[in-house]
């Protein structure tokens, strides 16, 4: 079952012709002629799609809280800022296919009574900003976009902007501080985006992957997507996978099948490449808990895993993880987990925005410290230092960057303390250029 | 409106924030604030100095609050109850963000002009630890200067934004931000250019710590020897209302009036500041008010009166809580004091 991926390998996808050939745009039209703004929200909120930018939080219902007070404009920002180490998806839907995000767009907007929407598309990825600004005039061209758009008397202008390079923008108040041309800080909320966000007007903040769903939920009906998935996960998901598999790439799977079907069947990853054992998974993206190959495989309660919201998160943290925004990064047991928490922190160090006191200088003191412990120069007192520093960094900031930082090496300790430990132990084994950690008895072990 | 902090219970106007109503309680109740300053339009919120537990949400909705939340932007509901002082968990985080602040902040007190005045130093006598858990290399910068009277030394800066806001709000043109990012973020004028106008030295009042002094009182006094006297004078850009600091019989410094929270709230020009040295430039109105635990206080009223108010209410509940756990079951009754709270 594939809703956005369905067309994606037609040759010319990103001209809006082929697009319109392939039943591109016909959501806008059934959208503005035959459906009421209300009818587009009624549909999405039937649908139960949750937003895939890593919080899962539901679409309609996010819609539905936006503030709609008399003679205020209001906005749709389409949340392309995708920078989480892992995930590359909403990229690879824009760059293939263009249009899908535009209609989505168009369907959004209509729905939500926004006359001027934003694309917000991180900086670093120019050529697809290129690819959207051709397509977009190409809607403008067709009368899909501009003023009185296909006689309905509904007006979109739609923009693309880019941003600086900056992975703090993918929080949504940050996004739109640097959207308004200032620095991109994290706002302090409340006041939210439905009340208060772009330019101190209503605002929605959606993923692309969301906002590209909308269009065939119009044209489908919420129903059928909902039948799609398993209890509360609807639809469809876009998930890159990447490490070391056999065949990693973006792939768009119904919520439900197990997470040892996407590993191993060969219409998705492929298994694990020959002659390697399953180690660890990073479900949903570098900030999401990582997990060993049992607990990644089945629950604690011994049921076989699944791609769904509620499964990965079954057993909380302690025994779980996160669907996220679905960058799924697999290790075998040539991975060493200390020096990819290290990476993980390195990141959050560099991109921590330095507005509030926990997590610009936790992330850096846990930076700093795992670069010991992956050098041999660990103190046996470093790893219940670092349980400790995420702790306070945890749920004490103003944005989830330091939930986010936090999480990966909190989880990296709970599930692999043994290798931690081995590390600071035997500094002369484990700084030898590709050692690894084996624990006696795990199932990735040779 | 109805709002209960730390088992007090007082009646606020809408509107008003956790951070102001326990202000009106007192000091033993007001969360810490490193960078909330109150006349500053949009300060707060970003040190988490002054996170608190949130018991009951409003009459409404009684429900906890799930995360700690910052008193000085979070407007009290009808009902709200708030717990500051008396919740293990809040008192633990303190302790983590004075570690934080203090991870890349050099221990130069010896010789930094801030010390005695220091909201830092302050904040870590209350609520941190006396012993530190880091071996990491500090980051450090080089001193500049901002202009002709104010120097920036950003190794002790802990990015409060004060500064930012007070150019930004009382000054004409925006020249004064932050550059960077995370720990390596720093208050920078664009491109090292001076901050050039009539009201940049609020910049050094507004610093809680030693980031921002004044190059004409540099290294001339301990503010614990010089003494605070209440003064104003015509000035036509300014209220000319100030604090002018003695050392014998010399005008050794001239700031704002700070309140009882080291807020200034009438800003006076550069004029006043940095040019009127001289007694005879002043009307004198009095001593200046100063609290009996500041080191200010200190050699100037006879005995030294430092009466430190937090540590008495923490020896005072480490005690209690020293109470309740013992076993008293020797003596065949139940313990007579409810169990205090342990989370």
């Amino acid at each position: 079952m594939k809703i956005l991926t369905e067309h994606i390998d037609v040759p010319n996808i990103d001209t809006i012709d082929v697009f319109m050939k392939h039943g591109g745009y016909s959501a806008v039209k059934k959208a503005l002629k035959k459906m009421t703004p209300d009818e587009v929200t009624e549909e999405v909120k039937k649908s139960g799609l949750r937003g895939r930018g890593g919080a899962g939080f539901p679409v309609g219902m996010k819609w539905s809280f936006l503030a709609k007070p008399e003679g205020v404009p209001r906005y749709l920002v389409c949340n392309a800022d995708e920078s989480e180490p892992g995930t590359f998806k909403d990229h690879y839907l824009m760059w293939k296919s263009p249009h899908t995000l535009i209609e989505g767009m168009i369907v959004s907007s209509f729905a939500l009574g926004a006359n001027t929407s934003y694309i917000y598309v991180r900086g670093e990825l120019m050529y697809v900003i290129n690819i959207l600004e051709k397509a977009i005039q190409e809607a403008y061209d067709k009368g899909l976009l501009g003023k009185n758009i296909l006689g309905s008397g509904y007006d979109l202008d739609l923009f693309v902007q880019p941003g600086g390079g900056a992975y703090i923008c993918g929080e949504e108040t940050a996004l739109l501080e640097s959207l308004e041309g200032k620095r991109g800080n994290p706002r302090n909320k409340p006041p939210f985006p439905a009340v208060k966000g772009l330019w101190q007007c209503p605002t929605v903040v959606n993923n692309v992957e969301s906002i590209s769903a909308t269009s065939w939920i119009v044209n489908n009906g919420g129903d059928a997507y909902a039948a799609i998935g398993v209890g509360r996960s609807t639809g469809t998901k876009l998930i890159s996978a990447s490490g070391h598999i056999k065949k990693p790439g973006v792939y768009e799977i119904p919520l439900g099948i197990t997470v040892e079907d996407f590993i191993y069947s060969d219409e998705w990853c492929g298994g694990i490449r020959d002659g390697h054992k399953l180690k660890a998974v990073v479900a949903g993206g570098s900030s999401v808990p990582i997990l060993p190959a049992e607990l990644i495989l089945t629950t604690a309660a011994g049921e076989k895993r699944l791609m769904t919201y509620e499964s990965l998160s079954d057993g909380g943290f302690a025994t779980g993880t996160m669907l996220g925004s679905g960058g799924f990064v697999v290790m075998d047991e040539t991975a060493c987990i200390v020096h990819n928490t290290l990476t993980f922190a390195k990141f959050y160090h560099h991109e921590s925005c330095g507005q509030c006191s926990p997590c610009r200088e936790g992330t850096g003191w846990m930076d700093k410290v795992l670069n010991r412990i992956e050098h041999g120069q660990g103190r046996k007192e470093d790893i219940d230092l670092l349980v400790d520093v995420a702790k306070k960094i945890e749920g004490n900031t103003i944005c989830p960057l330091g939930d986010a930082a936090s999480w990966p090496v909190a989880a990296a300790i709970r599930h692999f303390r043994d290798e931690f430990e081995w590390h600071i132990e035997h500094p002369e084994l484990a700084t030898k250029p590709g050692a690894v950690f084996m624990r006696e008895g795990a199932s990735w072990t040779k | 409106m109805k709002v209960t902090i730390d088992n007090i219970t007082l009646e606020v106007e809408p509107g008003t924030t956790i951070m102001q109503a326990a202000r009106m309680i007192g000091p033993e109740v007001a969360p810490p604030a490193m960078c909330y300053y109150e006349p500053l339009k949009g300060s707060g919120g970003k040190c988490r100095a002054c996170l608190v537990k949130v018991t009951a949400g409003s009459e409404k909705d009684p429900r906890p609050m799930p995360k700690l939340v910052p008193a000085c932007i979070t407007a009290v509901q009808d009902g709200m109850i708030v717990e500051n002082t008396v919740n293990e968990d809040v008192l633990e985080t303190r302790k983590g963000i004075v570690e934080f602040l203090l991870l890349n902040h050099p221990l130069d007190c010896p010789v930094c002009d801030q010390a005695g005045e220091c909201h830092l130093q302050d904040f870590s006598f209350e609520h941190g630890v006396s012993s530190t858990r880091t071996v990491e290399e500090r980051n450090t910068f080089e001193p500049t200067d901002l202009g002709p009277n104010i120097q920036l030394n950003m190794n002790r800066c802990i990015l409060c934004y004060r500064c930012v806001y007070t150019a930004d709000q009382i000054t004409d043109g925006r020249v004064h931000g932050v550059m960077h990012r995370g720990d390596h973020a720093e208050i920078s004028t664009y491109i090292e250019k001076a901050i050039d106008n009539d009201f940049s030295g609020n910049v050094i009042d507004v610093c809680p710590v030693g980031a921002l002094t004044d190059k004409t009182y540099r290294f001339k006094s301990r503010v614990w020897f010089s003494k605070p006297v209440d003064a104003h004078c015509e000035c036509e850009k300014c209220s000319g209302k100030a604090t002018i600091w003695y050392k014998g019989d010399e005008v050794i410094r001239v700031t704002g009036r700070k309140n009882m929270w080291g807020e200034v709230t009438d800003f006076i020009c550069n004029g006043c500041r940095f040019d009127k040295k001289k007694t005879s430039d002043w009307v004198i109105e009095g001593p200046t008010n100063v609290s009996r635990h500041s080191v200010i206080s200190a050699n100037k009223y006879g005995a030294n009166l430092i009466k430190p108010a937090f540590p008495v209410l923490q020896a005072a509940r480490d005690y209690k809580q020293i109470n309740d756990d013992r076993d008293r079951s020797f003596l065949g009754i139940q313990p007579a004091l409810p169990k205090s709270k342990k989370k």
